[in-house]
């Protein structure tokens, strides 16, 4: 699969195999076919019930003044007014939006190539590429919310590391998690220090698929090893390179839970994510005007996660 | 650094970052500049990875009245006393056996869902083949904050709110959509043959799946399983969204209970971060493997 970087072929498209089974399909029994019906329906129906109709309910609400306390008759639908209180009315949210971008860039920018380069640097018989590997993937097992607390210990203003080593003491020291200034930039770090590891291992795979004897034919033609990569290499990760692209976009719309331990997402670490939230739970609780937010993330993610499944859909037609 | 070039072939002699490791087959190499600048450079990538978990656990066994004195960049003080003392006040014996139970039947509830899902659209074919796995798999990647709302007023109302239940329930609807691919896509790599083989033999289709497919899934199962405990003990959005009573918290969401008002004790908070990352962490060293593949699984199909 990973030795062409052509495009699903449109030859072997969608009417390739599937007379076959479905042949197989009415060969079955009655008795069968309802234990096939439940064996799929059961986590259909749960899948739609728990994460489609509630996305769903986000979309409706959004449209409505609902406080979220009381009857769900009493619900008043007030066409787009959350939306353009949200935009123009709502400070946060352009906070949010910068924040969520920068996150975005940050990961894109940095902490995805370096993953990449990592892993072409460790995809090749070293001597302790296991320890490398490892170390770099370590953080990936560890929650964003105890990846918040540890580096806590480098952040703290008066007892972390960083001002120590800095030397900032009594008035100058930076308080990293709580100064707006830098805050984000703090979450950004330990954020980034768990995405390379996943993004390398990505990549790893990725690599291991790839037909040694490109990257042999190309050192034969006298390209050096950054030519190899980017002319050679680079273009047959194509899925890889997508897939990597989507999971970096999601994270980084996603990103909540390192704001969310470290002050609940106010006072600089404002994210998309965390304003829903602090607008559905928090005291005020407005639910219509929460849920608008949230639409609003989930339209940014149903893009992305469309190019995501036409990528992979794509690739297993081609299997 | 470009002049103390170690005896070796010349060709190695300008640093150009990777030059000069050459491609596995060709003849083995001495030391050549590159080679050292590479060991070097990945060498430091891996300790300052690594520095952050390392400096929480040397805090971890360092005693609070020593490193108030001495601060934290000196050497000595060292105890096991943050441990017992997380332990007992952040009543960590609790949130374990809390995490353990949404973890457990979450993980094999996903894992039973999903097999037979992927079953089903794997092994035999309809017109919403295609249809049901972008369902599933869609799922998966939506923003969880975007499904607050809706589920925690379904949740009130049929009396499920502040139970393990709702929980369990979320995760394993949500993680479905993911391991269903990820088996989906494992299950169709299968021979055909087995399946015609069974039905030859009148060997219903639950018979099939119980006995033939899945124990051919085993490696992805594995991997799978390894994967959404970890998942699964790290989160920390569902429990906060859907529990109340403090009593009910998984691990995850302890830690908080150590840190103060006005005054936190970072050692101690140290020693509750390396309890909590201890099962990952076991996680991580013993099946590493699996972890890795089932992580890769999913994203890159295997």
């Amino acid at each position: 699969m990973a030795t062409t970087s052509v495009p699903a072929p449109p030859a072997a498209g969608p009417t390739g195999g599937r007379d076959r089974p479905a042949r197989r399909l009415r060969l079955l029994t009655r008795q069968d076919r309802v234990v096939l019906a439940l064996m799929l329906g059961v986590p259909a129906i749960l899948v739609l019930g728990i994460v489609w109709l509630p996305a769903l309910g986000t979309v409706l609400l959004s449209f409505t003044n609902w406080n979220g306390i009381g009857p769900v008759s009493e619900i008043e639908f007030i066409g787009a007014r959350n939306y353009t209180d949200v935009v123009t009315t709502y400070p946060p949210f352009d906070t949010a939006i910068r924040n969520n971008i920068l996150f975005l860039v940050v990961l894109f920018l940095v902490a995805t190539p370096l993953g990449m380069f990592m892993a072409v640097l460790l995809d090749r018989e070293l001597r302790g590429t296991t320890f490398y590997r490892s170390a770099l993937y370590i953080p990936v097992v560890l929650s964003l919310a105890l990846v918040g607390f540890i580096w806590q210990l480098i952040y703290s203003r008066d007892q972390g590391l960083l001002n120590a080593v800095l030397g900032l003491q009594g008035p100058d020291a930076i308080a990293w998690y709580g100064d707006p200034n830098v805050n984000i930039w703090a979450i950004l770090v330990a954020s980034s220090w768990r995405h390379v590891g996943y993004i390398m291992l990505l990549y790893l795979a990725g690599l291991r698929g790839v037909d040694p004897s490109l990257k042999e034919a190309a050192a034969v033609d006298g390209a050096g090893q950054a030519r190899t990569f980017f002319s050679v290499v680079f273009p047959v990760l194509r899925p890889v390179n997508i897939v990597v692209l989507v999971i970096t976009v999601i994270e980084a719309l996603r990103a909540f839970d390192i704001a969310w331990v470290v002050n609940k997402g106010r006072n600089g670490l404002e994210l998309l994510g965390t304003l829903v939230a602090s607008n559905l739970i928090g005291e005020a609780s407005l639910v219509g005007f929460g849920s608008a937010i949230a639409t609003l993330l989930l339209a940014v993610s149903t893009v992305f996660i469309v190019i995501y499944l036409v990528t992979i859909l794509r690739g297993e037609e081609q299997r | 650094m470009s002049t103390t070039t170690p005896p070796g072939p010349v060709r190695g002699r300008v640093p150009q970052r990777l030059e000069p490791v050459a491609v596995a087959p060709r003849r083995r190499r001495g030391l050549t500049a590159g080679r050292v600048v590479l060991y070097a450079f990945l060498t430091i990538m891996a300790l300052a990875w690594l520095f952050p978990i390392l400096w929480a656990v040397y805090n971890s066994f360092r005693d609070y009245a020593f490193t108030a004195v001495n601060g934290y960049v000196s050497f000595g003080g060292f105890t096991i006393d943050n441990y017992v003392d997380a332990w007992d006040r952040g009543n960590f014996g609790q949130f374990f056996l809390n995490s353990l139970i949404i973890t457990v039947p979450a993980v094999l509830f996903t894992l039973l869902l999903s097999s037979t899902a992927a079953f089903v659209l794997a092994r035999f074919s309809f017109r919403f083949n295609i249809a049901m796995l972008i369902f599933f798999t869609a799922a998966n990647l939506l923003p969880q904050q975007a499904l607050l709302i809706p589920l925690f007023r379904f949740y009130v109302n049929v009396d499920l709110y502040d139970t393990y239940y709702a929980v369990i329930i979320t995760h394993v609807a949500f993680q479905t959509g993911f391991c269903t691919f990820v088996l989906s896509n494992y299950m169709k790599a299968l021979p055909k043959d087995l399946s015609e083989a069974a039905l030859v033999d009148g060997a219903g289709v639950w018979r099939q799946y119980w006995q033939i497919i899945l124990p051919l899934c085993r490696p992805a199962l594995a991997a799978l399983g390894t994967l959404q405990v970890t998942w699964v003990y790290n989160d920390f959005f569902w429990a906060v969204a859907f529990i109340r009573s403090g009593d009910k918290f998984p691990i995850t969401s302890a830690l908080q209970n150590l840190t103060g008002q006005f005054f936190t004790d970072y050692n101690l908070l140290s020693a509750g971060s390396v309890i909590i990352a201890i099962p990952t962490l076991v996680v991580f060293f013993a099946l590493q493997r699996y972890f890795v593949a089932g992580l890769t699984l999913g994203a890159t199909k295997g």
